[in-house]
């Protein structure tokens, strides 16, 4: 059962590797000759201004929030959804198996909705 | 010694699948160049090389030889994990994504997949909510406005259309009742490509995945003439080359990941009737997988030069309003079908 992980293992290794190799081998090939102005920042030619450190819209983190709680009840439905025909097939359970799923749906479909009118999907 | 007999095929199978997708990543971009200057009436690179079939390789030593800059207001130590973390995750995804059934050489049941893991979707969707920080973490370390406003867009557009992402593979799964890659193309043979199952669910996640790959009409994070380069303004060298080798080694994991829920992975439907040898058949369904990742690859760049940019209010409403509830529906008629087909 583990033993099918060691390949895995061995990628994520091996693409730490390659990562740190591609990343650290300009240090190596390239030239180091930095001057202030080419260490300043990108603003289109002139003299940077202020931090970039300030706060963001409240409604960026919105969307942050949003995704959590619909993400998650994508991790609810992946195992029933690997499960649903054996669960169909089997007499005792039959199509339980959906409405129980379709009840799931709509009571998030609910909270979507609630968002929805609530003005949490405007973005401008 | 059963272990060190698998660690010593993976390693060879890791070298043998790197090299093809550095190579195929490579003249992706010759041949993005190329199809955009054909797409544009113009010639594209041919100075290096015949035809400038050398053009990658000079890309490349060019990158290697640039300076590393760093500017000041950057916080050095995220600045240089960020392309990392993106190079880590282009050259992960590609283990679970199986290119051929298994197969015996030398007496050996060697499977054309690098890890044949129960687990392989969620181990690819894990590692997708993972690039999303590298984004995040290039904008906010490299102390420019632009950067910064690139890697927030970003992470917004690509949390958006994960959620659908998410419910598209459910579909899929209820018809393969199983996370293993393979047994998902196992579950398509014939003309039961899930393509054709579920055509609401395959055109949710190729929009998903144009979106996850932040390519055009989805490229808001980069978008030149307003953002210059996005998240990676303040990267040079090395460092931009990682985003860069990232940008289209997802390219090709997201055309693998179409082909292999939607169109069938490795499979030529009725090609078993024909009674061709093994190695035949095997040799054929091969070469289906990369000539279906060929035309997807091109499919990409096409959608590129002929859709415009999107505005990021209606990218949005895209991912939230239609993408989204499309996915549940999606979710919902495979469900009804499968109770239908028993």
């Amino acid at each position: 059962m583990l033993v099918e992980y060691i390949p895995l293992f061995l990628v994520i290794a091996f693409a730490i590797v390659f990562a740190f190799g591609t990343v650290f081998s300009s240090k190596i090939f390239g030239p180091q000759r930095p001057n202030p102005e080419k260490l300043s920042t990108y603003e289109s030619g002139v003299q940077p201004v202020g931090t970039t450190h300030e706060r963001m819209s409240v409604k960026y983190y919105l969307v942050a929030m949003l995704f959590i709680i619909f993400d998650l009840e994508v991790i609810f439905v992946y195992p029933w959804a690997v499960q649903f025909k054996k669960l169909y097939l089997d007499p005792s359970v039959g199509t339980t198996a959906f409405y129980a799923m379709l009840i799931f749906l709509v009571v998030f479909e609910i909270g979507y909705l609630y968002v929805y009118k609530k003005g949490g999907f405007k973005w401008d | 010694m059963e272990i060190l007999q698998i660690a010593v095929i993976t390693l060879v199978k890791i070298l043998i699948v790197v090299t093809l997708m550095l190579l195929t990543v490579s003249y992706l971009v010759y041949f993005e160049r190329k199809i955009s200057a054909w797409a544009q009436n113009r010639v594209g690179p041919n100075r290096v090389g015949p035809a400038g079939l050398l053009q990658p390789f000079a890309d490349v030593f060019k990158l290697l030889l640039k300076e590393d800059i760093v500017p000041f207001a950057a916080t050095k130590s995220i600045h240089t994990l960020a392309p990392m973390l993106a190079l880590f995750v282009a050259f992960t995804t590609y283990a679970v994504i199986p290119i051929g059934p298994s197969v015996e050489i030398f007496g050996y049941k060697v499977d054309l997949v690098v890890a044949d893991v129960n687990m392989g979707i969620l181990y690819i969707l894990a590692l997708t909510s993972v690039g999303v920080y590298a984004i995040t973490f290039s904008g906010w370390s490299s102390g420019s406005k632009y950067s910064l406003l690139g890697g927030v867009r970003s992470s917004a557009q690509m949390i958006s259309y994960e959620i659908s992402m998410g419910f598209s593979i459910a579909g899929v799964l209820l018809f393969a009742e199983s996370l293993r890659p393979v047994a998902i193309v196992n579950a398509q043979s014939g003309l039961m490509w899930n393509a054709f199952v579920q055509p609401i669910g395959f055109i949710t996640f190729v929009v998903a995945a144009f979106a996850e790959t932040n390519r055009l009409p989805f490229d808001l994070p980069e978008a030149e003439p307003e953002l210059v380069g996005g998240y990676h303004t303040e990267y040079s060298s090395m460092k931009f080359a990682g985003f860069f080798l990232a940008e289209y080694a997802n390219m090709i994991i997201a055309s693998a990941m179409i082909i292999t829920l939607y169109l069938g992975g490795w499979q030529v439907p009725y090609i078993e009737k024909l009674g061709l040898p093994d190695y035949a058949v095997v040799l054929i369904q091969v070469t289906a997988f990369f000539v279906k990742m060929g035309v997807l690859l091109f499919f990409i760049i096409w959608v590129r030069w002929s859709l415009p940019r999107f505005r990021y209010d209606q990218l949005m409403d895209l991912g939230w309003k239609v993408m989204f509830p499309l996915s549940l529906l999606n979710l919902i008629w495979v469900a009804i079908l499968i109770m239908i087909m028993n």
